[in-house]
């Protein structure tokens, strides 16, 4: 086995708009990047054109770490393959009938399309209860009837999706024998295979996504790694999972499901590394771009991993991945008055098209972009470079005619209203995330990315009390850089659902060490050089008579009743600061990750060290006028890449990028670093 | 005014995140799935004067909406004629009677006052769904009950914690009268832990903002809520609009009940009369004032969610003409259907009385039942006692947009029900079926969404079955020429017999033994416009995915569907409609 890591490593990231990628060659230090427009059909085409646009060699590239979001998508806008279910006799409507909500608390409307079609939902004579004894047999006529009506109606993928085959998966092991004998491709799915846990609606819901993105992933990844081939490559392509860690492209799409969420989980990871080597361990992420912010937490350099994500409305997939969530805000979000005459941004958003109004693209309403343009926080000369574009006298007219008048402002007064109250709502939501993950913010630093977060990030520090903000070095390819350093990892969920009194302590060590063997022989298949393997051990916990879970980290997997307890009860008063000594409780899951940690790589390049200059006075561009607090400023702007490694930068100031713009705000100071990060201190908490 | 509508909107969204960190760590840290999981809770900020709603959690089940400003207000008064000991800092107030602005005894509240500076500025108030109260039946959902001392224990207001340290002495007598009580400790705690959350938050809001500054945009904001509502309700045409919806039983006196609402719209603002409807009833199904007013609430908030949920909101809304009726029953009337049930009927009636002026804002009646089922019993394989509840949703009522949602939330929650998989773990029952109710979304250009249809088998030891829910005889209204969804139909197989109860949606205590059965099919929400003008394609999809029959489709739709596979024939539809329309009378709309 090579070891490829230490040669030259590409992350390519497809996103909603950009492709983006990071070539890293750890023998020359050198790097390149590029970021092309996605090519949604087909995103092979989009990776093939990053990959010439940063003129790699294919031929001496020794990795490529994928993060697609074809599965997304395919989820997303219900663009499927074609899938039949075969279900316990009297279930079939499980899937559309979903846990009886509606999409807000506010609103009798909405509407909800499944997964599979009730036509392609089929039901066959068979039942388990809920300790696993057979109450019905498997009738395995019905069975093969039923795969052979599906594929008569033109399925190609097949979910097998029993009740309580969590206890016992006998027939859905036995169904998928007799569908390998008929069915013509791989693309079969066992419900429990993914996820073994009670709760038909979830895990159903889980196994279809999977079988109905795994052709599509399959094909997909075939695709790419034959035009990969032909360009002359010759190594491995590992595929980024909504879980952080990444997994070999000849077996991504057995478990197709975990690759959803894949694009935020690589941004989340590129933080976590970042923060590590920056000594920032417990980081909240804040990558606000156009549409959309998502959030997500770090701790000891670990991001929040949940098993319970529902990616849409009634659309849970309960793989392990990570905890990201979406706040809402986007650059294009817009501004309006109501009528109450109160200043509301959001949430409706003008998108990529028309976009914000300096977009130039025929966008007339008032966007956060447009009021960071107005306050001379967006760089005002670059409108004119926009064909067609429109000026910001333009943009103030229409800033002043729909807020201005209304609230009894000018334009600038209102673009200050719109930025005030933006940054406040965002921080609610970041705030409302921390909480609710049982994190106080002011124990983090705001690790800022995304076209516009670092531009937000100093006003919301100060709003959120948290000292500190990491703007990383490539805040715009920040998910590329999470294929790059992503490790290997597999998660494990076992369900026990035992009472603590009457867990054999013998049965959960062996769940721990089944766990522990299949993710290390999973991590020995793969061709990449792992420089050791880490172990995250916890179990879920509550008390008897609750639902909900509480995840209990524990350092070693042998650890004896008395202790759990004890861990269980302190992590509970942790949370909730209450104190429930006289409850009894249960162990529900049993978790392990097993990481394959690739050797550490060297980010130093990512900001050219021959580029930078020796002095700020170097690194100047110019001054301009900048809005702050109900007055102008003058600012100094800053061509970041020229910045010296060690600079120091007093606030107010800007540090200019290809797609970033960085406020530093009075007050604060600025630090650089040896990774090319700038970390600032927030001065007088909020 | 002299506060710029910046300061507002950021104090605005201040004290809603207050709020919504209350909501969130009641949820939390709560025992009770009822509260944890199906978040049946609600936290707020209340006026010191009257109670009036300042700020509401936009998490809480929507049925508090108003309530607690009610419940406050009572709490206020009290401490005023001294029927309630004087506040000190750090008390909590209990309080679950619902003819002091409740709800159901279930509902309990608590009241924290809030000091700065050693004046009383604000209560701080939250309600939490406890599973027991005490009372004749486990969880307090008594069919048949005819006092509220059957319904359960019966708390007027007072101080839980005294200068925050919980009273002994209380809390045993709540113990020694409820089921389950060593639990409910978890939920005490939570539930002053999270007004302890809100008094910090608030602490930071006004050290930051001044008090003088947010009591003047408190005051503001509320002027500014009721401008606009003021200016949502002159999307509505002048005039008055009248609807009824019915109530199958009261439970006890089979007899429907009426609600009869004329929406008057005069100037700005909006009066809902419900002079007419039927007087108190014997049974459970009687409304409280405070539960009353909260229905009106909840469903215009339903029909314009963009208005915050404040007192002022509420003040373009008048609501007469209850005194004397079922929706204003007083002690000791049994009001356990109140919030559950009593409370979707109310909204039904707004919607239906609504939806002809706001046709692209109102939808067709949604199911409107949270479908309580309860079974007790004693499983002899694990030597306990159980109560198992079984909530169900419905279909929502098609609408300007959309076909109706199928299996949505009751109309006052927005609690999931459990998975079948976790049931079965924890009780002695086998599912034989959870399927969507065939053919029961009521007909429409937009049809309604469609029911639950699920039965559920004993499989050991013997139980008995209890039901409250509704829409048994009556299906949810259709709107604009929609026909009504299918009615709630209850079942219950004894010894491989069909036994289907009196009250049809109602009942206590049925027997089961091992193998006996109960089947539950719920509601079609309502259709939207003329059934006949939907498009034949919209048809024979339905049809073609089984969820009405070829027949349904001629019969209730005018289109003809044939062949294998099936397809629309044309002509025949065309000759089904045109007849239809002929035979109309320009009066008969369904």
């Amino acid at each position: 086995m090579t070891d490829q890591t230490s040669g030259a490593v590409a992350g390519v990231d497809v996103g909603g708009t950009f492709t983006d990628l990071l070539e890293l060659d750890q023998r020359s230090g050198r790097v390149r990047l590029a970021k092309v427009p996605s090519t949604l059909e087909n995103q092979a085409f989009g990776v093939m054109d990053a990959l010439r646009a940063a003129d790699c060699d294919l031929a001496a590239l020794d990795l490529i770490v994928h993060g697609t979001t074809t599965t997304t998508n395919a989820v997303l806008e219900r663009k499927l393959a074609k899938t039949g279910l075969i279900t316990t006799q009297g279930f079939r409507d499980v899937l559309e009938l979903g846990r009886r909500t509606r999409p807000r608390p506010y609103g009798m409307k909405g509407s909800f399309t499944p997964l599979i079609p009730r036509d392609l939902r089929l039901e066959v004579p068979e039942r388990m209860d809920s300790d696993g004894q057979v109450v019905v047999p498997l009738d395995e006529a019905a069975l093969r009837a039923a795969g052979e009506r599906l594929l008569a109606q033109g399925c190609e993928a097949v979910v097998v999706h029993f009740l309580h085959a969590y206890a016992n998966p006998a027939h859905e092991v036995r169904a998928a024998e007799i569908l390998r004998e008929i069915w013509p491709n791989d693309h079969i799915t066992m419900g429990h295979a993914l996820l073994s846990e009670s709760r038909e609606f979830e895990r159903g819901v889980t196994a279809a996504a999977n079988a109905a993105v795994q052709p599509l992933l399959d094909r997909y990844i075939r695709r790419l790694v034959r035009e990969l081939e032909r360009g002359g490559y010759r190594g491995d392509v590992l595929v980024m999972n909504g879980n952080g860690g990444m997994v070999s492209s000849s077996r991504v799409a057995l478990e197709a499901a975990k690759t959803v969420m894949s694009g935020p989980a690589s941004g989340v990871m590129a933080a976590a590394y970042t923060g590590r080597r920056a000594r920032q361990e417990n980081l909240i992420t804040y990558d606000m771009g156009g549409t959309s912010t998502d959030v997500a937490l770090i701790r000891g350099a670990e991001p929040t991993v949940s098993n319970e994500i529902e990616i849409e409305y009634a659309m849970p997939i309960h793989v392990p991945m990570v905890d990201v969530r979406t706040v809402g805000a986007g650059g294009g979000s817009i501004a309006r008055v109501d009528a109450s005459g109160l200043l509301e941004v959001g949430p409706e958003s003008a998108g990529a098209d028309p976009g914000p109004i300096c977009y130039g693209r025929g966008g007339m309403r008032p966007t956060i972009s447009d009021a960071n343009l107005i306050l001379g926080r967006l760089d005002p000369s670059r409108l004119n470079a926009v064909e067609g574009g429109v000026t910001v006298e333009a943009v103030k007219e229409i800033f002043a005619r729909e807020l201005g008048a209304p609230l009894g402002l000018d334009a600038v007064g209102a673009a200050e209203a719109v930025i005030r109250v933006a940054n406040m709502k965002m921080a609610g939501a970041i705030r409302m995330v921390s909480i609710s993950l049982g994190a106080d913010p002011r124990d983090f630093a705001l690790f800022a990315f995304g076209g516009a977060g670092p531009l937000h990030a100093c006003a919301l520090a100060r709003e959120l009390g948290i000292p500190h903000v990491l703007v990383p070095a490539r805040p715009g390819i920040t998910n590329a850089i999470g294929c790059v350093v992503a490790d290997l990892r597999h998660d494990f969920v076992t369900t026990i659902n035992t009472p603590l009194d009457q867990l054999d302590p013998d049965r959960l060590h062996a769940v721990f060490s089944a766990q522990t063997a299949e993710g290390e022989a999973l991590i020995a298949r793969e061709r990449v050089e792992i420089r050791d393997i880490r172990h995250i051990y916890s179990v879920d916990m509550q008390f008897v008579g609750q639902t909900h879970l509480l995840r209990v980290p524990l350092e070693r997997p042998d650890v004896d009743l008395a202790t759990l307890r004890r861990l269980f009860e302190a992590a509970y008063f942790n949370r909730f600061r209450v104190e429930l000594s006289d409850i009894r409780a249960n162990v529900v899951n049993v978790n392990c990750s097993v990481i394959g940690a690739r050797a550490e790589l060297d980010l130093s390049a990512l900001i050219d060290p021959t580029g930078r200059k020796a002095t700020l006075e170097e690194a100047w561009i110019e001054t301009r006028p900048v809005h702050f607090d109900g007055g102008w400023r003058d600012v100094p702007v800053y061509w970041r890449d020229h910045l010296p490694e060690r600079f120091v930068l007093d606030g107010p100031a800007i540090a200019q990028q290809m797609d970033t713009t960085v406020l530093i705000a009075p007050g604060d100071v600025a630090h650089g670093d040896g990774d090319g990060n700038i970390l600032i201190e927030i001065g007088g908490a909020a | 005014m002299s506060l710029d509508p910046i300061t507002l909107t950021v104090i605005q969204a201040g004290l809603q995140q207050v709020c919504d960190e209350m909501d969130l760590s009641f949820s939390r840290a709560a025992f009770s799935p009822v509260i944890a999981e199906a978040n049946d809770r609600s936290d707020g900020i209340y006026s010191a004067e009257d109670g009036s709603l300042i700020a509401q959690g936009a998490g809480g089940l929507p049925v508090f909406v108003g309530t607690m400003q009610y419940s406050t207000r009572s709490l206020i008064e009290m401490i005023r004629d001294g029927r309630a000991a004087e506040p000190q800092p750090d008390d909590i107030y209990i309080v679950n009677d619902p003819y002091l602005g409740g709800t159901h005894l279930m509902d309990v509240r608590f009241a924290r006052p809030f000091y700065r500076k050693g004046e009383l500025y604000c209560w701080l108030s939250n309600t939490g769904h406890w599973p027991d109260t005490g009372g004749a039946v486990p969880g307090g959902f008594s069919a048949s009950a005819t006092a509220v001392e059957q319904e359960g224990l019966r708390l007027p207001p007072v101080r839980l914690f005294k200068q925050g340290r919980l009273d002994p002495e209380i809390m045993a007598i709540i113990s020694s009268n409820i089921r389950v009580a060593e639990q409910r400790i978890g939920d005490v705690k939570a539930q002053a832990a999270a007004l302890l959350v809100g008094e910090a938050r608030l602490n930071a809001l006004l050290d930051r903002y001044g008090d003088d500054t947010v009591s003047e945009a408190i005051a503001e904001l509320r002027q500014r809520a009721a401008v606009q509502m003021r200016a949502f309700i002159a999307e509505i045409p002048d005039g008055s609009y009248s609807s009824t919806a019915w109530v199958d039983s009261d439970g006890v006196v089979n007899e429907p009940l009426a609600i009869r609402l004329t929406v008057t719209k005069n100037g700005d603002g909006l009066t809902f009369d419900f002079a007419g409807s039927s007087p108190p009833c014997a049974g459970p199904m009687n409304s409280v004032r405070a539960t009353t007013l909260s229905s009106v609430y909840l469903a215009m908030r339903h029909i314009f969610p963009e208005v915050p949920i404040s007192a002022g909101a509420f003040e373009p809304l008048h609501v007469t003409g209850i005194e004397g009726t079922f929706l204003d029953a007083q002690y000791p009337r049994p009001v356990s259907g109140c919030a559950a049930e009593v409370s979707q009927r109310i909204a039904e009636a707004v919607f239906a009385a609504l939806v002809e002026p706001l046709p692209d804002r109102v939808t067709a009646a949604p199911a409107g039942t949270s479908g309580n089922f309860a079974l007790g019993g004693h499983d002899p394989a694990q030597g306990r006692d159980y109560v198992m509840y079984q909530i169900s949703g419905g279909g929502y009522g098609g609408n300007a947009d959309h076909d109706g949602l199928s299996n949505g939330c009751s109309t006052i929650g927005i609690s999931k029900a459990p998975p079948i998989e976790i049931m079965e773990q924890q009780f002695p029952v086998l599912y034989r079926r959870y399927a969507l109710h065939e053919g029961s979304g009521g007909a429409g250009r937009h049809r309604g969404g469609f029911g639950l249809d699920y039965e559920v088998e004993l499989r050991r030891g013997a139980a008995r079955a209890s039901f409250v829910m509704d829409h048994g005889r009556f299906g949810p209204q259709g709107a604009l020429g929609g026909r009504d969804g299918a009615p709630n139909r209850v079942t219950v197989w004894q010894s491989g017999k069909p036994y289907t109860p009196a009250h049809l949606s109602k009942e206590q205590d049925i027997p089961l033994k091992a193998g006996d059965r109960v089947r539950v099919q719920t509601p079609g929400g309502g259709g939207y416009g003329d059934p006949f003008t939907r498009p034949p394609e919209a048809v024979l999809e339905d049809v073609r995915l089984e969820r009405y029959t070829p027949d349904q489709a001629r019969d209730l739709f005018g289109v003809a569907i044939t062949g294998e596979p099936p397809h629309v024939d044309e002509a025949e539809t065309a000759a089904l409609r045109a007849r239809a329309q002929a035979a109309v009378s320009p009066a008969s709309g369904r």
